[in-house]
């Protein structure tokens, strides 16, 4: 049976492209993929803003565009913000009697930057506010699209180009910034992480929280080949890494109900997941082990709020 | 003439009144000095059931604006206000807007701008963003403040428009200020703005990609195309007011004159301080001199040929700032100078600073200010160079 569906899942997925083939995205970008798969679960009852950063530059160059849907774009900081407007601006014409209520779907899309740094403000606003959108954060873990540099979402000892390695330096010194838990304290009706390695959770997460009444929040993982420092075939595997280490675990939380998407008792160790980073070449064993200690210590918390034993 | 109804009422209320007869969608506004009253009055409007709309309380001028682009570019009638560090912190916002042509309509009740900190009226704020793409006229008084924010719908919204408008009322002078003034039936309003409909939406059935990437291959193309269609705008926000005129019998311009005629002295002035020029005017010319008042309306497109015409007889001009741009003296007066550069007969520009925040401008001020450049007139025959003077500061001498 379970092998049976495991044949059937993917024909269920719509062949076609709503985010259109022909971007300008690095080979093996993890965003682009993950972009890709939560337009497939979204289908086309949709409006799209998207923050500046990767997703717009690769998407958007005048005069083509790979959205097939309707897409905004207009600064960096404000994507929750413009979508409160392009939510309100529906529900009051639709009342109004201006528009049919066809149940279109509003989603929100930046980078860890656009969310967890210079977006925060505006995200939380729209979150505490209830509007009923989707927001997805394409977590790459620094400033790609300008050149690597540091944001609050970089992992704690990563190499970035405005945390960089030097006599005094290991990197990154602080911990990343933990965004869906600051979006469960809003105690908005969905959160969700999620990682393109895994892309029928992902698909069901993006549905779920398109389908849920009041604001969702789908944080995904998305490797980056370019700024992690690794070879562009390995960031399905990356992915994966990152999930079966416990360094991102997979999650959903229900009206404040934890569940864990995939649980693994014995994590594999971080220094799996590292190794063929070069973003992390520089780490000594004790580091690792520092690193190590944290996401076990991070995932038992975790496994506790789901009710794991 | 249409039928209408004196009332006292604020400034604010006057705005509020304003966008309730225009039907607005979308509401998203953060508080602050001097503005609040306008949100106030407007959410009670909404909590009564008396406007239909979405009122976002937004945590920030900046997403006041962002979600008004958004709830524009999907199809809804908007509004905002602000004032002061308001406008400076959604300044970044406000460009796009204007550059996406989506028709937002904002009200800034005039502040000055910190630090030390002030909630007083100036026209800094305003001066900051003059070249954001955004038309910007001036009220004088509660009365303008409501006719122009109805007309300002009518302009953004208007197809060969496409652009935001932004209504200036002064903090305090206007906002909060009690005064008689004739207000509309609402059926007479509802005749004179045309339901909305924007082209271009965000519409499933129909998708469009709105705020692309423009790298230099085509970047000053859509600059170019932005500045023709910004400078057309005048001769619609014309006709606007020309239509606004023959329903309600109230007419504006983008250049207005009180006793102008024979002046050969001109006092230049915008905003509500200009009701106070006028009475200085009236004493001068009691006195037999030969002075008038021209105010801008208008300051975003800037009037050029309307100013030209204004002053073609004059020989001295006196221009107010209630602003300084610090290193070169008053915004104002230093594009009328410009406006007026490549004529071949143009007037003496003596520019003065006063007013800063809320800083109150007496009669006696404007008599000092055309006394005084008629002074600075003699100095620069003698060929002397004259300096953007300050009025009424205080120097710590002799006090």
């Amino acid at each position: 049976m379970e092998k049976e569906e495991e044949l059937f899942v993917p024909r269920l997925v719509t062949t076609e492209e709503i985010f259109a083939p022909g971007h300008r995205a690095c080979i093996g970008c993890g965003e682009a993929l993950a972009v890709r798969h939560v337009c497939k679960a979204l289908g086309k009852n949709v409006i799209i803003v998207t923050a500046t950063g990767c997703i717009e530059i690769i998407s958007s160059l005048l005069p083509q565009t790979s959205w097939q849907v309707p897409w905004i774009h207009t600064l960096f900081e404000n994507s929750a913000s413009v979508m409160s407007g392009i939510e309100s601006a529906y529900k009051a014409r639709v009342r109004k009697g201006k528009i049919p209520d066809k149940g279109v779907k509003f989603v929100g899309f930046a980078g860890d930057g656009g969310t967890s740094d210079i977006g925060i403000q505006a995200l939380s606003g729209a979150m505490e506010r209830a509007h009923d959108f989707l927001y997805v954060c394409y977590d790459n873990e620094a400033y790609m699209n300008t050149g690597i540099q540091r944001s609050s979402s970089t992992p704690y000892s990563a190499w970035t180009t405005t945390a960089p390695v030097g006599k005094k330096s290991i990197g990154q010194a602080t911990w990343k910034k933990n965004m869906p838990e600051i979006a469960v304290a809003h105690r908005i009706p969905y959160v969700a992480t999620a990682c393109p390695s895994y892309p029928f959770d992902l698909m069901d997460k993006v549905k779920r929280g398109a389908e849920i009444e009041g604001p969702a929040y789908v944080h995904i993982l998305s490797p980056c080949p370019t700024g992690w420092r690794y070879p562009p075939n390995l960031t399905i595997e990356i992915g994966r890494l990152a999930v079966e280490t416990g360094v991102f675990p997979l999650y959903e939380v229900i009206d404040g109900e934890y569940r864990l998407s995939f649980d693994f008792p014995e994590l594999k160790p971080v220094r799996e997941y590292m190794k063929e980073q070069r973003r992390f070449r520089h780490l000594t064993e004790d580091i690792v082990e520092k690193i190590q200690a944290r996401v076990e210590e991070e995932y038992l918390k975790l496994r506790e709020k789901a009710g794991v034993k | 003439m249409k039928k209408e109804r004196v009332v006292g009422l604020e400034g604010s209320f006057a705005v509020a009144e304003a966008v309730r007869m225009a039907n607005a969608d979308v509401i998203a506004a953060y508080p602050i000095t001097p503005q609040t009253h306008i949100v106030e009055r407007l959410s009670e409007m909404v909590a009564d059931g008396d406007l239909d709309a979405e009122f976002i309380c937004v945590e920030s001028e900046h997403t006041a604006m962002s979600a008004c682009v958004g709830a524009s570019a999907a199809g809804g009638r908007v509004f905002t206000c602000t004032a002061g560090q308001g406008l400076e912190l959604m300044h970044e916002v406000l460009y796009i807007p204007s550059s996406m042509r989506l028709p937002v309509v904002e009200v800034i009740a005039n502040r000055a701008l910190s630090a030390p900190l002030t909630v007083w009226c100036d026209h800094s704020d305003m001066m900051a963003v003059r070249d954001i793409g955004w038309i910007q006229m001036l009220a004088e008084n509660n009365q303008q403040a409501f006719d122009l924010t109805l007309c300002a719908y009518r302009i953004a919204e208007d197809s060969e428009v496409l652009f935001p408008v932004m209504v200036h009322i002064d903090g305090f002078y206007l906002s909060h200020v009690i005064e008689d003034m004739n207000l509309p039936e609402d059926e007479e309003v509802a005749g004179f703005i045309p339901e909305y409909e924007h082209p271009f939406t965000l519409d499933p059935d129909k998708p469009v990609s709105m705020g692309c990437y423009g790298p230099p291959f085509i970047y000053p193309e859509t600059k170019k195309a932005q500045e023709v269609a910004f400078e057309n705008t005048i001769s619609k926000i014309i006709e606007t007011w020309k239509a606004f005129g023959d329903r309600f019998g109230r007419h504006y311009a983008p250049v207005e004159k009180y006793r102008m005629e024979d002046a050969k002295i001109a006092l230049l002035t915008m905003g509500s301080c200009s009701e106070t020029a006028m009475l200085a005017i009236d004493e001068l010319r009691a006195k037999g001199e030969d002075v008038g008042l021209i105010r801008l309306r208008l300051w975003r497109p800037f009037p050029f040929k309307e100013l030209r015409e204004a002053v073609k007889d004059v020989e001295v001009l006196v221009v107010l700032d209630r602003c300084i741009s610090f290193g070169m003296g008053g915004p104002v007066c230093s594009e009328v100078k410009s406006a007026l550069y490549g004529l071949q007969k143009r007037p003496y520009v003596v520019g003065f600073i006063a007013g800063l925040g809320g800083r109150d401008i007496l009669i006696e001020g404007f008599e000092y200010m055309i006394r005084s450049a008629l002074e600075k007139v003699k100095a620069i025959e003698r060929g002397e160079e004259i300096e953007m003077e300050m009025i009424g500061i205080r120097d710590g001498e002799g006090e």
